[in-house]
């Protein structure tokens, strides 16, 4: 025994480390990523590969030059899953230099450049995909039908490296739109929802078979991971039940009033990155307000500008763009919501001694 | 749990953590007696307060249950002989605390014979004054066992003082590893519950509410057995949630009064006494026997043999292992429990009455992962008993802003060390803590220590100017009055004139 160690207690530890969250993380997203590798074939999963890798190497390479050694913290997990969750909010046929712009983009000047794991305000995997929507929107939205990696139509495994390697267009592929964007298109030529919907919608079905990333797609199987995650105790429900009822309140409100302008409130909780952004992208710990109360603010503040974004906004979707701005309002929340700490008040005048002497 | 449970966190405390408690099989195996230590080493210090003053001499025998060293002050508790023998020294031995720093204690060689000094036995404690009880277990050295060491006559004076309504009787035992105060309650129940009547009989206390964690079912079943007659005695089963044998904690899940952060718990009408305290209460009054031994837990993955040794106080850890026997060299060996415990520097220092276990922890059980950063999952926040923000107030300390700590509630930190446990990062938050505490003290009395000269000075430059003052309004007085006298002299002379203008030739 080493008689000279003083350590301080405590000296147990719980059998938990940031990697361990990091994999469960990943791990209850992979149902929804094969599903979506199911449905868009082997281009996605090209892009998912770059995807990931561009935000490794990124990341590799900014630990290294701040004079640390790189696969310790390539193993805690936190690059992969920005990657991941870069990865599954990208049009599943994108060309391979749009998933390395952004994987590149999110660990090196959305995470490391502040500092690195734990210091960045906004999430890097939204700050990713913002960016390239913006720098490049014509890619950004350029959506397919489903075409399942086992239809005779669906590239294979060399055709789908041309796709996403060399641009090729595969004229096999329908190209489509997203249900978010097909319909704020309808609505911006006079075309109300009643008609547009009815005539020509792309695929509504809950199997999530239509249109979309690949994140959009499986949101059924987006939530079953998010539950898994709460029952894991690894994320709490304040953030997504706040989110998801922040959008899903105004939608139903707005959608009883004129059915013909608002989408109902299914879609729109099944649609775009909704299932997605509130059990992964919102919760992330870094950039999320760390109370009850704070949380439940910050939720609820990500589904309502999503859905005002959607609803009023220039873009189709704006779950990315409500998530950034509540990320810049966390510090706000965690300095003004903080719990009550035991014998204080809310303000943190000692209680008074005669009213709890007076419980019993 | 059930799925809402798990999800939504309903039912039980929220705050806390439930860390695996290691406690069978210790718990479960027999309560062993030590066989006498041929030396044993009573500290002074070993209560909150002023240290005990010896009153013996080296060389001088003593018998069982003498006494050795007397309370000094109004905060202490005297010392008692725990086995008849010579008293071989009265210096510094190893304290049991991290630092190893020496600390003054009584060594007494043991004759093996055990005599007992003869006491006197009151007939009927409850015919006695509550003033006079509260005596009696001063004199017999009494001190919190819980861990607390806090005198625990002045606990009870206190308790009568303030109109203390419940005695809570602090059955917890939270740590993990630890289960003497399971043991005592499993094998000596009906001795636990008349300590607690007369603890109640001292402060004038109208019930007691037994709190024990559900992990401890036979401890539950024996007390209710023993508490039976006593209607005003009730024993309630708490959820297994550290730390819910911490005052505060237990206080508000038995009676829902909060204990504001500036008072007692006696302020508030409660106060709470651990179940082995009852049980050191009800030997010295009914037995006449002071506080020199008590139940140790000694357990650990280096131990052979875990389980509860009855030890008589001043006992080396040393001799306590060697009992137990020893698997492996310790990896790291504690006093008290793994969350709030003490490493020792080695087995070579005595327990001390507020010893409830020694931890002979193997190399598994005490991984220490390097610390990684925090990525604000915010389980600290969750798990801190207190609500406090432990990663706010360890980013403040770690960028040396104490103030900032402080204003986060750093002094409502009660170290219970759940933050540190649960962080995924392993940062050691409690070390942070427990820094900036000492920090903040020390700035503290320098900040005394300057205001205080700094009254000092100033008084002395009022003193000066004083007296400065005064010397001139006495010079002016004198003046005064020398010219006052002049004045009358002259007065007096201008009156006479005619006299002597007639007597001047």
């Amino acid at each position: 025994m080493n008689g000279t160690l003083i350590t301080a207690a405590p000296h147990a530890l719980a059998a938990n480390s940031v990697s361990r969250i990091m994999l469960t993380v990943a791990a209850t997203l992979v149902p929804a990523t094969f599903y979506g590798f199911w449905l868009y074939g082997w281009p996605a999963i090209d892009l998912w590969c770059v995807t990931v890798a561009a935000a490794l190497l990124g990341e590799g390479v900014c630990v290294k030059l701040a004079g640390r050694r790189a696969v310790p913290e390539l193993l805690d997990g936190s690059a992969l899953l920005t990657g991941w969750l870069l990865a599954l909010s990208l049009p599943p046929w994108a060309p391979w230099w749009i998933g390395v712009m952004g994987g590149l983009f999110a660990t090196v000047l959305a995470k490391q450049v502040f500092g690195g794991l734990g210091q960045n305000l906004f999430n890097p995997a939204m700050v990713a995909r913002v960016f390239l929507l913006i720098s490049f929107p014509v890619q950004m939205t350029l959506w397919i039908a489903p075409l399942p990696i086992t239809a005779a139509a669906a590239p294979g495994f060399v055709a789908g490296l041309h796709v996403v390697l060399g641009g090729v267009p595969q004229l096999d592929a329908v190209s489509s739109a997203t249900v978010l964007g097909f319909a704020k298109t309808e609505l911006s030529r006079g075309i109300d929802l009643a008609h547009s919907l009815a005539a020509a919608a792309p695929g509504t079905s809950m199997s999530g078979a239509r249109a979309g990333s690949l994140g959009e797609t499986a949101s059924l199987l987006i939530a079953a991971g998010g539950i898994v995650m709460l029952l894991a105790g690894i994320i709490t429900w304040h953030i997504p039940v706040a989110m998801l009822a922040g959008i899903a309140i105004p939608a139903a409100i707005a959608h009883a009033a004129d059915p013909t302008r608002y989408l109902d409130v299914a879609t729109h909780l099944l649609s775009g990155g909704a299932m997605l952004g509130a059990f992964f992208i919102a919760t992330d710990y870094v950039t999320s307000p760390n109370t009850k109360v704070g949380q439940l603010a910050f939720g609820a503040g990500c589904g309502f500008l999503s859905y005002v974004i959607r609803t009023w906004g220039g873009y189709p979707e704006g779950v990315a763009f409500a998530v950034l701005l509540m990320n810049a309002l966390t510090p706000v929340i965690d300095r003004y919501v903080r719990p009550r700490i035991l014998g204080r008040d809310r303000r943190g005048a000692p209680l008074d001694p005669a009213i709890e002497r007076a419980k019993s | 749990m059930g799925l809402m449970e798990t999800i939504f966190g309903w039912g039980g405390p929220r705050w806390g953590v439930h860390p695996d408690d290691h406690k069978r099989p210790a718990a479960d195996a027999p309560l062993r007696v030590l066989p006498l230590p041929a030396k044993l080493y009573l500290p002074l210090q070993q209560h909150v307060g002023g240290a005990a003053r010896p009153i013996v001499l080296v060389g001088q025998q003593v018998l069982k249950g003498q006494l050795i060293a007397e309370a000094q002050g109004r905060i202490s508790a005297p010392i008692h002989a725990p086995t008849s023998g010579t008293v071989a020294a009265i210096g510094e031995v190893t304290a049991p605390h991290p630092s190893g720093l020496p600390f003054n204690a009584i060594t007494i060689a043991s004759d093996g014979d055990d005599r007992a000094a003869d006491a006197e036995v009151a007939a009927d404690p409850f015919a006695l004054s509550p003033a006079a009880l509260t005596e009696l277990v001063a004199a017999a050295g009494v001190v919190g066992l819980g861990g607390a060491t806090f005198p625990s006559s002045v606990k009870l004076a206190l308790g009568k003082r303030c109109d203390v309504t419940t005695l809570i009787v602090n059955g917890g035992e939270c740590e993990p590893y630890l289960s003497c105060d399971d043991r005592i309650m499993r094998d000596h129940a009906a001795d636990v519950v008349d300590g607690v009547r007369l603890m109640m009989h001292c402060m004038g206390a109208r019930e007691a509410l037994v709190g024990i964690e559900t992990n401890k079912p036979e401890a539950i079943a024996a007390m209710q057995k023993a508490a039976a007659p006593f209607a005003e005695i009730k024993v309630r089963p708490v959820p297994s949630r550290y730390p819910m044998g911490s005052d505060r904690q237990l206080i508000q899940t038995l009676t829902g009064k909060e204990v504001p952060s500036d008072c007692r718990a006696a302020d508030v009408g409660v106060i709470v006494n651990n179940v082995n305290t009852a049980n050191a209460v009800h030997r010295a009054v009914r037995l006449g026997e002071p506080l020199i031994r008590r139940i140790v837990t000694v357990n650990g993955g280096a131990v052979w043999q875990p389980g509860n040794i009855l030890a008589p106080v001043g006992t080396l850890v040393s001799d306590l292992l060697a009992f137990a026997g020893l698997k492996s060299e310790p990896a790291r060996l504690l006093m008290g429990g793994p969350m709030m415990g003490a490493v020792l520097p080695h087995s070579l220092v005595p327990i001390v009455k507020g010893t409830a276990g020694i931890l002979a922890l193997s190399d598994e059980e005490i991984a220490t992962p390097a610390a990684s950063p925090c990525i604000r999952c915010g389980n600290c926040t969750r798990a801190c008993p207190i609500g406090l923000l432990p990663l706010e107030m360890a980013a403040n300390v770690r960028a040396d802003n104490l103030a900032g700590a402080a204003a986060l509630g750093l002094s409502d930190c009660i170290s219970c060390g759940c933050c540190a446990y649960i962080c995924p990062s392993h940062i050691p938050l409690v070390q942070y803590f427990t820094h900036a505490k000492g920090e903040l003290w020390a700035q503290e009395r320098t900040k005394l220590r300057l205001e205080a000269s700094k009254r000092l000075a100033a008084a002395r430059a009022e003193r000066q100017q004083r007296e400065a003052r005064e010397k001139a309004a006495a010079a002016a007085r004198r003046k005064a009055e020398r010219a006052a006298q002049k004045a009358a002299a002259a007065a007096a002379q201008s009156e006479a004139t005619p006299i002597p203008t007639e007597s001047t030739p």
